[in-house]
């Protein structure tokens, strides 16, 4: 797992939770009891992380905006910063506006995840793991099991999974992304979800009385 | 209790102990390092491995165990070494051999466990990680590829001192423990993660590659930069002391030892007094002790004895002090006084100067209210004492003086000394939580005495305590906590103006014509009569010695033996590690030596004398390291009036931890401190 | 083959509609209250005996570990956990509850809740489900809007709140403690036990974690009755379950079969065979990433359930069946399943932390040939120093792979090695 150094980059000097970010907050604190609060670290790096997507593109978290949420949760900053790196969803650097992250791990590399790391390499013009193209457009990453194994390979674009991908496919979809375009996400061998190639072979004899 | 057998020994442990403590309980050693007494269990190592019999076959991490009734533990079977084994060689593969160059090298759990677990060669073949050192300051060094990832020091900064700043970021082998954003460690308790880090991750910076253990001489003593009398080990190599560590005392300062006694050794060589010097046609000039002596007694020649007066200053011992008592006394002075900061006491009762409910005693108390102290500068280890009971919860505190971060969750009711009253007419809010308490505390400390109004500050406090059943036949909750080691010695033996004796102000503006500064560095000398002729006994070449007409080159804490009793009134004695600079002398003999030379031989030519007439001059000297814990019978307030409180602010009388005596000032590590620390702290405050 | 009539899923791959309505037309939230009417000790020893084991990998019963909670809910209250943090390699069965019939799951929280005294529930979904975790808190508040959850949950009297919860990224989360610990907001790492999440988990309060499909299951086993679910599968490996075939297989996909299926059966009927026939099999990984593989004459009989697996030294885990032909790398395989282990090792304890990570380098190597023969064996060594002697059981999960690759596949991986050095020799000799 080669990992290439990261570009230099720069902390924001601030960060403030804007009228979207403050609502969801709000309604997530409520989730846990009375004291309890700090249950919501995950989900305010979350809220923050989508912030930065909206407002600039990138979806990471500054280290402003894991202090903004210790003072928010009243835990001291250590903690968020502790929780922030350990999750690997949480980028603490800047990432493209299509963050692609392509899974390695033994059931996809089966099923030809060499080839797709390999396409989306040539397609995107990345040449290491997390960096960011020039133009800000892609990053890519590897990551592990992604949970979608019965369609593998997986390569999933920002929050949406692409399902048993090959080469000619992730080329496909990186253009596609170029272009604007947001292609369906899910398995795009045009099958039915998890169910086998050819449709379902299970569940066929049931019918169901019409939803009301 | 709990019948736990180990290695077919029987022990006897309490409900609730861990697998480990009945291990050591039968002598058995089990090797650990992430766990440690004073902190929460990690049970991260995985070095203390046992075997407990009828669970499953497995070696359990004996720290994070309970034990239970009939359990059986083997800690020397095939398994439990072959398990320990085998964590050693994974703490060790990514473990430099960089031993040689390592300072925790002779004092190092790594080192000693890799001698009974580990093997002779290693067969990890890999590259072995290496990991970037952090910066945590000015006292902590760090080579952070040594650490093992124990956590003792995350567990320690969040749990003990109470500053949660430091933490493993990441994860995996790729976890590394720091501070994440750049950051010096804000505790006056940093020194402490060198001594609990159990390899070479966390060491002392100023003392990087100046000893090993095994060159150093110990000499057990009792720290004096500030009032808590913490038990000390001084370290020295031929005439240089190198370092101060903390000694075990359950009592007083546990296994901790706060940074500045730990780190302004290297003040000890730094600005020292090691001749005597006389002025002479307005300068100063070196000079034999026999020509010191006979200036000062020339010019006390004919001198009336109320025109002759001697202070104390902070660190002075007590045996010094009472020689120098004797000798004003011989001279005809009651001119006296150990108290520099002018503060007003009242010591026709011990306990009205004391900390009464003793430091271990704040272990009992469930509600604390501080009068016009910041613990966390002026003793760091009470404060983290206060800590300790806040984090076994059911304590509640609060504080009249400025906004404090102490660390704990403190209700901060304001800066106004009048708040007292309403406390003890039960018309303030928290009047009501001290009702209620079962132990309530309070501890004035002793900078609001020095106030114009200090003795009404007393009587208020104490006529609070009384009123809210902090002193009952069975608890003593009416507390004074000094900053200055040598204050309440100096106060037991009476160091204090006699009969119709002048004090501190009445000496200073030309009150005297002679006056003698035992180590007194503490006081605005612009204040001493421009004709008074200053005779400045002590180590350093500090304020008092800038005033002086003639210097003797005294000892300083670790160059002499000395009593000296701590805030809480425990006696306990300092010892000579190593001898004083050049012609500096053990003050006491200093004194005595001149007693002789004026004509007025003391009484005592030993140490051992003296001490037999400190017992003399008030008993509890004879208590050494005992103090005996007591309730209050006797309501009765000291003299001030209660109602005489002034509208004046508390302002604590240590502004900057790091330098508040002149061994401080002169540690280039604790101007190093005051930079990090102390500096960008005035500029806030004066924003 | 097991019937339609006899599948719980039954909108497991998504054809029908997975909202409220379609839910209820097939047969979820179907006499719930009454169900809850029928007391907690009822639930209890139904779930009891109808024999379900965890569906999380453990296998461990779930209606006693139901029981396991407080019986009188004290001043602590009790909490339900679902973990949701799908992240075993070869495993994506909750992924479909989830996002096709997220209403069994609900359903199935409000009756284990209410079975162990909980009035509040945490779903903990794995952080890469941003889509599966949308349809889930739809279906949340759906059941919420109808007062099937909420204050006097379905007209039963018991009050219960449903909350999802998102992870970020991280394996070890699936560890019910480390679960708990990222559930209160701290980095996911594992607690030392004792004391179990039944005396004190979330927040200190008692606390069972189940698997997903463990708490989706139940509602069906309470309506249909545990003789029904017992009579399915084999004896102490009761009823039905999701599997998951993935890797050289023709059609890889999910199904509901009865545990105790054979192997062969499964790949061969639903999966569409193996790439290149059956006797082009190499080897099966059977139940996710952590458990040892399968050599093919061990497929060509065994049954898929916990106990016929566990005599031929590996497990059922999740039910993930993970396919091998021949043409695969095995060694490669099982390599970077410890590049998998040592990324998510979570790093607290020594054996695992340095474990892993000397593991996945002797395995790169062993990819290569780039060894000694012995080192083969320091290899094994180095797998048993850390299996067992970590507070979880990642460790474990580290070393099985490996020990199984050694156990079946020892001569490859000297072979390997003996290729590696003539082709040194080879380059020594022509230069």
């Amino acid at each position: 797992m080669a990992e290439t150094a990261t570009a230099a980059f720069e902390q924001p000097e601030s960060f403030a939770f804007d009228a979207e970010s403050e609502a969801e907050i709000a309604t997530t604190i409520a989730k846990y009891p009375a004291g309890k609060q700090a249950s919501g670290v995950l989900p305010l790096l979350w809220i923050a992380q989508r912030q930065m997507g909206r407002q600039t593109n990138s979806a990471w978290v500054p280290v402003k905006a894991m202090d903004e949420i210790a003072r928010i949760l009243e835990i001291a900053p250590i903690r968020v910063y502790e929780v922030c790196t350990f999750y690997l969803m949480f980028n603490t650097a800047p990432v493209g506006k299509f963050h692609l992250q392509l899974c390695t791990t033994t059931p996809c590399w089966l099923r030809g995840s060499d080839d797709v790391v390999a396409a989306s390499r040539s397609a995107t013009g990345l040449k290491g793991w997390k960096e960011v193209s020039a133009d800000g457009l892609f990053s890519m990453t590897e990551v592990e099991c992604l949970g979608a194994c019965v369609n593998a390979p997986i390569l999933q674009v920002n929050d949406d999974f692409y399902e048993d991908m090959d080469a000619e496919k992730t080329k496909a979809l990186i253009e596609a992304l170029r272009r604007g375009e947001i292609p369906k996400p899910g398995s795009m061998s045009g099958r039915q979800t998890s169910a086998p190639d050819g449709g379902p072979i299970t569940l066929t004899t049931l019918s169901f009385a019409k939803a009301q | 209790m709990v019948k736990v057998t180990v290695d077919g020994i029987d022990v006897d442990v309490p409900p609730g102990s861990n697998v480990l403590q009945a291990c050591e309980a039968a002598g058995k050693e089990v090797p650990r390092f992430c766990y440690h007494e004073r902190l929460s269990v990690a049970g991260n190592c995985r070095m203390c491995l046992v075997e407990i019999e009828k669970a499953p076959p497995k070696p359990f991490a004996s720290c994070a165990y309970p034990v239970a009734e009939g359990m059986v533990v083997h800690t020397d079977t095939p398994m439990v070494v072959k398990a320990r084994q085998g964590v050693m060689e994974f703490l060790l593969i990514n473990h430099p051999l960089d031993c040689p160059i390592c300072d925790q090298g002779g004092e190092c759990d790594l080192q000693d466990q890799a001698v009974g677990y580990g093997r002779d060669t290693s067969r990890y073949d890999e590259h072995k990680r290496a990991v970037k050192d952090k910066n945590l300051g000015p006292l902590v060094k760090t080579v952070m590829t040594r650490c093992i990832h124990c956590t003792r020091c995350i567990r320690f900064s969040a749990e003990i001192a109470g500053v949660p700043e430091l933490g493993a970021t990441a994860r995996g082998e790729t976890m590394e423990v720091g501070t994440y954003v750049e950051k010096a460690l804000s505790s006056e308790l940093s020194g402490n993660l060198i001594d609990i880090c159990p390899v070479g991750a966390l060491t002392s910076k100023p003392y990087a590659f100046v000893a090993r253990p095994w060159e150093l001489n110990k000499t057990d003593s009792v720290d004096v930069l500030d009032a808590v009398g913490a038990s000390i080990r001084v370290d020295a190599r031929g005439p240089e002391v190198l370092r101060v560590l903390p000694r075990l005392n359950e009592d007083v300062n546990e296994e901790w030892l706060a940074d500045k006694s730990r780190f302004a050794v290297d003040g000890l060589k730094r600005r020292r007094l090691d001749s005597c010097w006389v002025k002479r046609d307005g300068r100063m000039a070196k000079a034999s002790w026999t020509e010191a002596f006979a200036a000062i007694a020339a010019r006390v020649q004919g001198v009336a004895g109320d025109k002759i007066g001697a202070i104390a200053g902070n660190l002075a011992d007590a045996e010094s002090m009472l020689a120098l008592k004797d000798l004003m006394s011989a001279l005809g002075s009651q001119n006296l006084d150990c108290r520099q900061d002018g503060a007003d006491t009242d010591v026709s009762r011990r306990d009205f100067y004391t900390f009464n409910t003793s430091i271990a005693g704040i272990e009992e108390a469930d509600a604390i209210l501080l009068v016009g102290t910041n613990p966390r500068t002026e003793a760091p280890l009470v404060n983290a004492r206060i800590r300790k009971r806040w984090l076994a919860g059911g304590l509640t505190v609060a504080a009249i003086g400025p906004e404090l971060d102490l660390t704990y969750p403190a209700q901060m009711l304001g800066n106004a000394p009048a708040l007292l009253a309403g406390l003890r007419d039960g018309s303030h809010p928290f009047a009501g939580v001290l009702k209620n308490a079962k132990k309530p505390m309070l501890i004035l400390g002793a900078g609001a005495l020095a106030r114009p109004d200090g003795a009404a500050i007393l009587a208020a406090c104490w006529a609070l305590a009384a009123g809210s059943h902090m002193l009952t036949p069975e608890w003593h909750g009416f507390n004074v906590l000094h900053h200055a080691a040598s204050r309440v010695g100096g106060l037991d033996l009476g160091f204090l103006p006699g009969k119709g004796g002048k004090g501190l102000s009445a000496m200073l503006g030309g009150g005297v014509d002679v006056l003698w500064l035992l180590g007194a560095d503490e006081l605005d000398t612009a204040k001493i009569g421009a004709n008074t002729f200053v005779v400045y006994q002590g180590h350093h070449g500090d304020r008092g010695a800038a005033r002086a007409d003639v210097i003797l080159p005294g000892a300083a804490y670790t160059e002499k033996n000395g009593t000296y009793v701590n805030t809480e009134g425990r006696v306990q004695r300092g010892q000579l590690a190593v001898y004083p600079p050049g012609e500096a002398r053990p003050d006491w003999a200093i004194i005595r030596a001149f007693s002789a030379v004026a004509g007025k031989t003391l009484p005592y030519d030993s140490i051992e004398a003296l001490r037999a007439r400190l017992e003399q001059t008030n008993p509890v000297f004879a208590r050494v390291d005992i103090l005996p814990r007591f309730g209050c019978t006797d309501l009765t307030g000291p003299a001030g009036d209660a109602s005489a409180v002034a509208a004046a602010p508390f302002v604590s009388p240590v502004p900057n931890y790091y330098q508040t005596d002149p061994i401080s000032r002169a540690s280039p590590t604790m101007a190093e401190c005051t930079e990090t620390f102390a500096t960008p702290a005035r500029a806030a405050a004066a924003e | 083959m097991l019937s339609d009539q006899d599948r719980i899923f039954t909108n497991l791959y998504g054809v029908h509609d997975w909202r409220l309505a379609g839910a209820r037309a097939r047969g979820d939230w179907d006499g719930t209250k009454e169900i809850i009417a029928r007391g907690r000790d009822a639930i209890i020893e139904e779930m009891k005996a109808s024999g379900l084991r965890g569906r999380g990998g453990a296998g461990f019963p779930t209606g006693m570990k139901w029981s396991f909670m407080p019986k009188e809910i004290g001043a602590r209250p009790h909490y339900l956990v679902v973990n949701a943090d799908e992240s075993e390699p070869g495993t994506c069965k909750d992924r479909d509850i989830l996002r096709h019939d997220p209403h069994k799951l609900v359903e199935g929280c409000l009756l284990a809740s209410f079975a162990m005294g909980a009035h509040a529930c945490y779903i903990y979904v794995r952080g890469e489900f941003t889509n599966e975790a949308k349809h889930l808190q739809q279906a949340v508040d759906e059941a919420y809007e109808a007062g099937l959850i909420g204050k006097n949950a379905c007209g039963s009297g018991w009050d219960f709140d449903c909350y999802v919860h998102r992870g970020a990224g991280a394996y070890i989360c699936g560890e019910e403690t480390a679960l708990i610990e990222s559930l209160e907001g701290k980095k996911g790492m594992p607690r030392l036990k004792p004391p179990f999440p039944a005396a004190v988990g979330l927040y200190g309060c008692p606390t069972t974690v189940n698997n997903v499909e463990s708490i989706a299951v139940a509602p069906t086993i309470l309506r249909r009755g545990a003789a029904w679910f017992s009579a399915l599968g084999r004896p102490k490996n009761a009823g039905t379950k999701l599997f998951c075939i993935s890797g050289h297989v023709n059609k890889p996909c999910n199904v509901e079969e009865e545990l105790g299926i054979p192997l062969k059966e499964l790949i061969e009927k639903y999966a569409g065979g193996v790439r290149g026939g059956w006797d082009n099999l190499l080897a099966v990984i059977p139940g996710g990433a952590s458990v040892p593989l399968l050599p093919k004459a061990t497929c060509d009989t065994i049954l898929m359930d916990f106990d016929s697996l566990r005599e031929v030294r590996s497990g059922l885990g999740t039910a993930a069946v993970i396919v091998m032909d021949k043409s695969t790398d095995v060694i490669r395989a099982i390599a970077r399943l410890s590049a998998f282990y040592k990324h998510e090792s979570c790093g607290q304890c020594t054996p695992c932390r340095e474990g892993t990570g000397w593991m996945m380098r002797v395995m790169n190597r062993m990819v290569q040939g780039r060894a000694e023969p012995d080192e083969i064996d320091t290899l094994e060594q180095v797998t048993k120093q850390v299996e067992g002697h970590t507070i979880c059981a990642l460790g474990d999960a580290a070393a099985w792979p490996i020990q199984g690759l050694i156990r079946h596949f020892r001569p490859l991986m000297l072979e390997r090695i003996q290729q590696y050095k003539s082709r040194g020799a080879a380059r020594m000799a022509a230069e």
